[in-house]
């Protein structure tokens, strides 16, 4: 049989179940801020927003791989386009661009946009220190280990703090070599 | 049509928003897990019932309002319409949603099943927790439509769900059933 050829982001994004928007982004928003209650500390709900988005990466990577079609990226660079082009776009309908490589080509930023987890979002002046959208840092972080790349991911620009886009930096950290044989009970 | 997003993103988060919940911050006091869970609801019901009554004149009764809820918000929320509204007249509202989607993907665990402890009970409180969210959502569109109310879930055999709510229109010392 013919590999079959991987999906575009378009494509993917079309052919899944959709809800409404505005469901998930009131959701989301109401989350944060029952946190910032329950936490107090905005460093704290950081934390457990990337917490949160690194438990969800760790799952929905398996959704990735059965839905894209995508065969094993040769290097980071092509990673990282895959992240921006099919990833994104797939779950959250909404493209990314991939810029700032460095010279080693470990450490590039993921630039967003339109980004659907900020729409009526404003921040008060007591949570400028809220990295609002931090669950997607962790979302990609957890997904990415799950592939044997261990990676930092931080916001360089926030829209919610007067950026023009939201960019996240993504830096390879170390690539974990797959080891055989696996053990039957991990 | 507006904006969507793939199911998977709300999914996901509820999912993580339950665990966080019950498993980390208040795993020993399922209640107050469920008070938070249901406050987010409160929030997202409350705002959601503000935007899609912006174009619509009052409602003059609660029934208009509650017809409101069953067709057009779970519409919004759910791509479908609530199956089934009864009443006995007296402010008590049951709605039937027979494919409830949040729970249509959730299985018994069954790791449960073999403890100790009744396993039909633990098996129904961790579901029950999912249920404290749509609760929340009901709660705060009524709420916001005027009609302060406590709203319970329950679910009689999977993936049907009903809601169960005491509505008190002049009153609002009613404790919350749960």
């Amino acid at each position: 049989m013919a590999p079959v050829a991987p999906r575009s982001g378009d494509a993917i994004f079309a052919s899944v179940e959709h809800v409404n928007a505005e469901l998930f982004t009131l959701t989301y928003g109401a989350i944060v801020r029952q946190l910032l209650t329950d936490l107090e500390e905005v460093e704290e709900v950081n934390k457990q927003l990337d917490q949160m988005g690194y438990n969800i990466g760790v799952r929905l990577i398996d959704e990735f791989l059965a839905k894209s079609n995508v065969s094993r990226c040769v290097d980071f660079k092509e990673t990282a386009d895959v992240i921006a082009k099919i990833g994104f776009k797939m779950f959250l309908g909404v493209g990314a661009s991939v810029t700032n490589w460095d010279a080693d080509g470990t450490c590039c930023s993921i630039v967003l946009e339109d980004n659907p987890l900020v729409d009526f979002v404003e921040l008060p002046d007591t949570c400028q220190g809220l990295y609002y959208c931090n669950i997607l840092s962790g979302v990609v972080r957890g997904a990415l280990e799950m592939v044997s790349m261990k990676t930092e991911v931080t916001w360089v620009r926030d829209m919610l703090r007067g950026d023009d886009a939201f960019e996240l930096q993504v830096k390879l950290l170390k690539q974990v070599p797959e080891e055989y044989p696996y053990k039957d009970d991990e | 049509m507006g904006r969507e997003v793939s199911e998977s993103c709300i999914d996901s988060l509820l999912t993580e928003m339950v665990a966080s919940y019950c498993n980390q911050f208040y795993s020993n006091t399922p209640e107050l897990a469920a008070r938070r869970i249901e406050a987010i609801g409160y929030q997202v019901g409350h705002q959601l019932s503000e935007r899609y009554t912006m174009d619509r004149p009052r409602f003059t009764d609660h029934l208009e309002a509650i017809k409101f809820i069953c067709k057009d918000f779970w519409s919004e929320l759910f791509k479908k319409q609530i199956d089934n509204l009864k009443t006995n007249h007296r402010g008590t509202f049951v709605l039937q949603d027979n494919k409830f989607r949040w729970l249509s993907r959730i299985s018994g665990d069954p790791s449960v099943d073999n403890g100790t402890q009744d396993p039909e009970s633990k098996a129904a409180q961790a579901m029950s927790m999912y249920l404290y969210f749509p609760c929340g959502i009901i709660r705060g569109a009524l709420s916001n439509l005027g009609i302060p109310c406590a709203v319970s879930a329950d679910i009689s055999s999977l993936p049907a769900c009903e809601y169960n709510w005491i509505l008190s229109p002049c009153c609002f010392s009613i404790k919350y059933a749960f």
